[in-house]
């Protein structure tokens, strides 16, 4: 996950490449995310002007879709599967766990700006939880152990 | 040169398969043996992975479960001449949960390379499309009817009546829209589909286009399934090299435009309306019924939207006939259902199967029985609205009309297995607990009905007023059922009530 200043100069870019989609919102956004971490407050004029649509409309959708994020992220992400197929095999524990390693909370993240726990509503790993992903990639059956061994290896604690 | 085949999909490298890879091309490298390492999709035999396979005169043999520290005895034992190691376990075609299956859309994950576009061709790929080219809009319709073939989304609609709506209603410009949300827990197989044999889709996604005068498509994909969307994007940028898609696809004249557009992590952006609406760039709200999307789906144009796998069936049926289809099967449910073995469960994956097998057989036969070793408590099928059934109800058979005979559903297929360690009051809070967070907000029984039920269920697991608030929860579950617009709403109720009435123990009964 890296997080980047927004710059003028790449917002026009993205909008000047996808503005013309039918539909263009999402594949904007998704592209903001992807640039800059999140996706600030200060590009929302340019994104509702570009698409002629009102600030409203596009504070609106970014709100309503669980992976738009408005505030920028720990320098890592840690996506816990809180789904059922992970239920039933110690999702729920896993979290517990994370939770107390982290001293944070699901939704939060850790105080030293190091790693954002997000919750997840399954990952399509189903067969092999419990999953999570850290940062782009999906990890099965997670135990607190293997969870540990994760972390140190991205440095984070 | 010998091949090694090591899977890329999303479990097998939740696994290490990324890593196993490596770690064979490095062995091999040291040795100074010439290999070549095909990362082909999943077999779906998920207990297994990371699962290697290499060539034998007899057929590919599979390694079970490999992982890099492995590697250096694996070729020890003669590795990949030889399948002498212990973490052989034989041709990949002699084991039972492989063989006994009905693979129809998976016949071909996992022994192609999903990205070659000549391995897909080589078995049997685009013979499909080849064919209804030759044929009528109307024949191509008639084909898909006669197949039998219902959604595979959830809600079993007849694939052939609803093309032949957008086949029938005029306008400019019509679309197809494959439904590639699959935001169940429990399911994968629209997932190993696009990941290991994504042609399928587009194959069968432009025969739909054909069929109702379509020149437009998009796949509506989770943003949860990162290496789906990679495999997608190379996979169109192939087609259209190829001459698959594009202006004139292989030189018929004929136009089919395709592309892959990201969800956003919304549950309810599954439910087909709100999924054109998301598609569209707006909030994903579910609208009202009618207008029906193929009169009037994406930005107002007659629409076809269905499921990755009821839109990768049409290929099957158009390659093979709508007769050799519908001869698998049992009743009104034609064809084959993959099946997604999951939660605790021993043997977990994709088994696809003609419809009418029995839950228990799936379960034991296949599955092994709860990767614990413990007693099977519950299983919920079709989904986070799907029931909640016993042990004792194992033996209905796979078949959309007996589930819904017994207020369950089979919905797109996912069977999630739980032990006898599960608190089913934790569950049923899960159902309304998931409801509040995915609702989308336009109905009041859905978005407050969910968060009193939270709370009901709450005081009735800390046993306040436990009769009382257990018939509070029965009036909850039935003002949300009738006084919702949409399934979200109107299905939670069956995952709490079905824990109360299978499990009342665990509600202090
Ligand atoms: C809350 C909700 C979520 C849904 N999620 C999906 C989904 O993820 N994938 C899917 O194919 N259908 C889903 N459906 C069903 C679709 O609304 C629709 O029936 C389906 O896309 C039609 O395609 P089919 O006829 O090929 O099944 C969902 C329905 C509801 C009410
Ligand atoms: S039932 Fe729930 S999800 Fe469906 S339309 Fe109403 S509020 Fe939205
Ligand atoms: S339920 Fe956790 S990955 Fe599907």
């Amino acid at each position: 996950m890296t997080v980047v200043n927004p710059d003028d100069r790449n917002i026009a870019a993205i909008l000047e490449r996808l503005q013309h989609l039918p539909g263009a919102l999402l594949p904007v956004l998704h592209e903001v995310q992807h640039e800059f971490g999140y996706i600030p407050d200060k590009v929302v004029p340019d994104i509702a002007r570009a698409l002629n649509l009102s600030r409203a409309e596009v504070h609106g959708v970014i709100s309503f879709y669980h992976h738009f994020r408005s505030t920028p992220p720990g320098k890592h992400l840690v996506q816990v599967c809180r789904a059922e197929a992970c239920q039933a095999v110690g999702a729920r524990e896993l979290e517990a766990h994370i939770q107390k390693t982290l001293s944070v909370e699901t939704g939060a993240t850790t105080a030293d700006g190091q790693i954002t726990v997000e919750p997840v509503y399954c990952l399509g790993n189903c067969a092999c939880g419990p999953s999570l992903q850290v940062d782009e990639s999906v990890h099965g059956r997670v135990t607190p152990e293997k969870f540990n061994a994760l972390i140190s290896d991205i440095g984070a604690k | 040169m010998a091949r090694v085949y090591v899977p890329k999909d999303t479990t097998a490298c939740a696994l290490g398969a990324d890593a196993v890879a490596a770690a064979i091309e490095a062995e091999a490298k040291a040795r100074d043996l010439d290999i070549t390492v095909v990362r082909n999709g999943s077999r779906g035999m998920f207990w297994m992975e990371p699962f290697v396979e290499i060539d034998s005169e007899r057929g590919r043999l599979g390694f079970s479960s490999v992982s890099t520290s492995d590697v250096q005895a694996l070729f020890d034992t003669g590795f990949p001449n030889t399948g002498d190691s212990p973490l052989c376990v034989g041709l990949v075609e002699d084991i039972p949960y492989f063989r006994d299956q009905q693979r129809v859309n998976f016949a071909r994950a996992g022994i192609i390379d999903p990205l070659d576009i000549e391995d897909y061709q080589s078995l049997g790929g685009y013979r499909g499309l080849t064919r209804a080219l030759s044929l009528s809009s109307q024949e191509i319709v008639d084909e898909i009817k006669a197949s039998g073939l219902r959604g595979r989304g959830g809600a079993a609609f007849p694939a052939g009546i609803k093309w032949q709506t957008v086949l029938d209603t005029p306008a400019e410009q019509k679309y197809i829209v494959c439904n590639a949300d699959e935001g169940d827990s429990g399911t994968f197989a629209d997932r190993l589909l696009m990941e290991a044999d994504p042609f399928q889709l587009i194959e069968g996604m432009t025969i739909a286009g054909l069929a109702v005068g379509a020149s437009q498509g998009y796949i509506y994909l989770r943003s949860e399934y990162p290496m789906a969307h990679q495999v997608l994007k190379t996979a169109l940028a192939s087609a259209y090299r190829h001459g698959y898609l594009g202006g004139d696809i292989r030189g018929s004249g004929q136009c089919f435009e395709l592309e892959v557009r990201l969800g956003a992590g919304a549950y309810i952006c599954g439910e087909e309306t709100s999924l054109l609406d998301s598609l569209e760039g707006k909030r994903g709200l579910v609208r009202a019924k009618p207008p029906l999307p193929a009169i009037q789906g994406l930005f107002g144009q007659p629409t076809v939207i269905n499921n990755v796998l009821t839109l990768a069936s049409a290929s099957s049926v158009l390659a093979g006939g709508a007769e050799a289809y519908e001869a698998l099967g049992t009743g009104r449910s034609r064809g084959t259902l993959p099946m997604q073995l999951a939660g605790n469960i021993k043997r977990g994956g994709i088994v696809e199967l003609a419809f009418g097998t029995t839950l228990r057989q799936l379960i034991e036969t296949y599955g092994g029985g709860t990767a614990s070793g413990r007693p099977v408590k519950a299983v919920q099928v079709g989904g986070p609205l799907g029931a909640y059934l016993s042990s004792a109800q194992l033996d209905i058979p796979l078949d959309y009309e007996a589930f819904a005979a017994i207020r369950a559903m089979l919905g797109h297929g996912g069977v999630v297995v739980f032990d006898d360690t599960v608190d089913m009051s934790q569950q049923a809070r899960f159902a309304m607990e998931f409801c509040v967070v995915e609702s989308c907000g336009k109905c009041t029984p859905c978005r407050i009905g969910s968060t009193r039920g939270v709370e009901v269920i709450d005081k009735i697991r800390a046993n306040k007023e436990r009769e009382e608030n257990l018939i509070l929860l029965a009036d909850l579950c039935d003002t949300m059922e009738h006084g919702s617009l949409c399934a979200m709403g109107g299905l939670t109720p069956f995952p709490v009530r079905s824990a109360i009435e299978q499990f009342p123990e665990d509600f202090g009964g």
